[in-house]
């Protein structure tokens, strides 16, 4: 049986069943406890759990991720709030440096069982400094787990594998989506597993492999596409590090055209990283380049013009499909 | 204080473990036996010794990139830590940490840092997972000066006193920020004041006491465990040689260095403190266990294996050795895209760098 619930509330669910189901979880963050959260996201759980395992916070984030991985090294199982995801930027040490490269360099003496939750992407002229998708940095960085759900399943699903899971995990949930509703499983071990890809749609012309926020966009493309005769299938990779790269192996064999989509600027981002291993190990199976959309080389601008320009929409990736599939490009 | 005669002789016993190995590691690592980078400890001894023995096995610390004496004096068998200075598979960190690196989570030792003040959110973490888990553990950051001009040192001392958390922060004041005087760093002569600011009580100590360290660190962490929160201890000591073996030390005079370890050098500091009840003959007995300890942890890491090439590839994940989680399975296909062009590191080489 299923539910339709907002995403916001699927991940409220998690971090309930997750806090009922391991007395060590905890989690910590700016405004949370008495506020609620920025989304509402975390109402009603310090009623249920009390102020002791969710925790409001002095603006430190360096403070707030480096406690986290140190109680994550000593028994815990921490859910760090970031606030926005931007703020990152203020503990990169605590998450480069420390979380990401503990387990390895002490020799496999410890785990660090983190979830850091980093609210992100464009939504309402938040501008430069509140509207990021910085995932691509910590693809780049071993020792890290990162995940970008999609939908309020994916939300409730990916947060508690995320908490479950025994490496430092982060888990970037776009702003524009917590209001959004969707179906979500009743079945309380519900989980999604980290790695793992989800087809959204099958199709055989083109397939858009994209993840978080950029599925929907995906989805609203594919339509529009299957009225003009182009049968797309969107591939939501769920997980950014570790890749499904079986699935988008997969994905290359039945379409033999991808298009990679994501919010994140496109230069040096996860597209890129697909893009070059659909290149060195799919070659024969192309029938055309790969074609990469993301955002452009810049900050994201304050005026809703540009704001609105700079980064891939529905029309976006239908105009890029149709000329995939049609040798236009 | 309230030491045995036996436990004040095993402090001393500690502070000349801690020295040997210094001296060696110094010369060993001149001498290109050890690789990378060590920082020695050399004038602190008392510290580490006094913080240490006032704590309870199942307590953590967190230590810094001048860390050998901080992991000896946790317990942390000699052996393992040469093996890992070395580079061996039989290091406390399998040869992927290095000095810089060492931990041992056996002794409740969470780590050396190399980022200078990469330990405090560690500690603060440590200790709030003691609240949390409702365990009477407390957890003690060792740092220097020059850490407490980073913003992680403010953050993390804000959220230990307002979370009340069961933290002792035992500052090492050696008056140099690797080669920079602290005078010129800070316009205060106390580091202690700070915690003021932050509502943490704070006690200022002779660091080449061992005893007057463990009397203040015991008081701390007393206060920590009855929950009555962190405290901040600065410890007044200095730091003998170079910020990094090999430092040409342009920035002090070697008569400074002299006169400092003539007045107070922590193990002649001691012998005093012992007087009659330690004989010449037993110190004398002490230093040669000194020596024919670090001697067989040479040994015996000399008799170890180097890592095994794969395991440069495993590690960083849990799970990463497990054929059908999805970490091992993208880890495996980066292995494939990365082997074909891996560099051939042959037999012999250690690739030290130097």
């Amino acid at each position: 049986m299923a539910r339709t619930i907002s995403f916001s509330d699927a991940t409220l669910e998690a971090m309930q069943e997750e806090m009922r189901r391991d007395p060590t979880v905890f989690l910590m963050g700016e405004d949370i406890a008495k506020q609620g959260g920025i989304f509402g996201q975390f109402k009603g759980l310090p009623q249920e759990f009390g102020f002791d395992r969710v925790r409001d916070t002095p603006i430190s984030e360096a403070a707030l991720v480096g406690a986290g991985v140190g109680a994550a090294l000593t028994g815990c199982r921490p859910v760090v709030d970031m606030h926005f995801a931007d703020f990152i930027t203020c503990a990169m040490d605590e998450l480069v440096n420390q979380a990401a490269k503990l387990r390895y360099m002490f020799g496999e003496q410890c785990i660090v069982p983190m979830t850091l939750r980093a609210p992100d992407g464009i939504t309402k002229s938040a501008g430069s400094q509140h509207s990021q998708a910085l995932e691509g940095w910590f693809v780049h960085t071993p020792g890290l787990e990162v995940v970008v759900p999609a939908d309020a399943e994916d939300a409730k699903g990916l947060l508690k594998a995320a908490i479950r899971s025994d490496n430092p995990t982060l888990y970037f949930e776009h702003k524009a989506l917590f209001p959004q509703k969707g179906s979500v499983p009743e079945d309380a071990d519900f989980v999604v597993p980290i790695g793992k890809a989800k087809t959204m749609r099958d199709g055989r012309d083109v397939a858009i492999v994209t993840y978080g926020i950029t599925v929907g966009r995906a989805m609203e493309a594919a339509s529009v596409l299957e009225a003009d005769g182009i049968d797309a299938a969107v591939i939501n990779l769920r997980t950014v590090w570790p890749l499904d790269f079986d699935a988008i192996v997969d994905a290359v064999a039945r379409t033999h055209r991808v298009l990679v989509a994501h919010e994140a600027v496109q230069v040096g981002g996860v597209g890129a990283e697909i893009a070059a291993f659909i290149g060195e190990h799919c070659f024969d199976d192309l029938d055309a380049p790969v074609v990469r959309l993301g955002a452009a080389h810049v900050p994201v601008p304050f005026a809703p013009v540009l704001q609105e320009a700079m980064y891939p929409k529905a029309p976006m990736i239908v105009d890029a499909a149709r000329r995939l599939v049609r040798r236009e490009l | 204080m309230n030491l045995s005669p036996d436990r004040q002789r095993e402090m001393l016993r500690q502070m000349l473990t801690i020295r040997r190995f210094e001296e060696r590691a110094s010369a060993d690592y001149l001498g290109g036996k050890i690789y990378g980078v060590v920082h020695c400890y050399i004038g602190e001894e008392a510290v580490a010794v006094g913080v240490c023995s006032a704590l309870d096995a199942q307590d953590r610390i967190i230590s810094t990139h001048r860390g050998h004496g901080h992991t000896l004096a946790k317990g942390t068998p000699m052996r393992g830590m040469v093996a890992e200075l070395f580079a061996r598979s039989t290091g406390v960190c399998k040869g992927k940490g290095g000095s810089m690196h060492i931990a041992d989570f056996s002794v409740g030792m969470l780590g050396a840092n190399g980022v200078v003040a990469g330990g405090f959110g560690l500690v603060a973490g440590a200790a709030l997972s003691a609240v949390q888990r409702k365990t009477d553990q407390v957890a003690v950051c060792f740092f220097g000066d020059g850490a407490t001009n980073r913003g992680p040192f403010h953050e993390n001392l804000n959220l230990c006193a307002i979370w009340n958390l069961p933290a002792v922060f035992v500052l090492e004041n050696n008056r140099y920020a690797s080669t920079t005087s602290t005078a010129e760093t800070m316009k205060i002569k106390d580091v202690a004041i700070r915690a003021e600011g932050y509502g943490m009580p704070s006690a200022i100590v002779d660091g080449f006491d061992a005893f007057a360290v463990y009397d203040a660190v015991g008081a701390a962490v007393e206060r920590a465990r009855a929950g009555g929160g962190p405290t901040f201890v600065e410890c007044k000591t200095y730091r003998a040689r170079g910020h990094f073996i090999g430092d040409p030390e342009r920035y002090r005079q070697k008569a400074e260095v002299e006169d400092v370890m003539n007045a107070s050098d922590p193990i002649v500091r001691m012998q005093g403190l012992l007087g009659d009840a330690l004989s010449p003959e037993e110190f004398e007995q002490l230093w040669s266990e000194a020596r024919e300890e670090f001697a067989d942890a040479v040994a015996f890491a000399r008799s170890s294996p180097p890592p095994e090439r794969e395991e440069a590839f495993f590690g960083a994940y849990a799970g990463d050795r497990e054929p059908g989680n999805p970490v091992h399975a993208a880890e495996a296909r980066e292995r494939d895209r990365f082997m074909p062009f891996a560099p051939d590191v042959g037999s012999g080489s250690q690739g030290s760098g130097h």
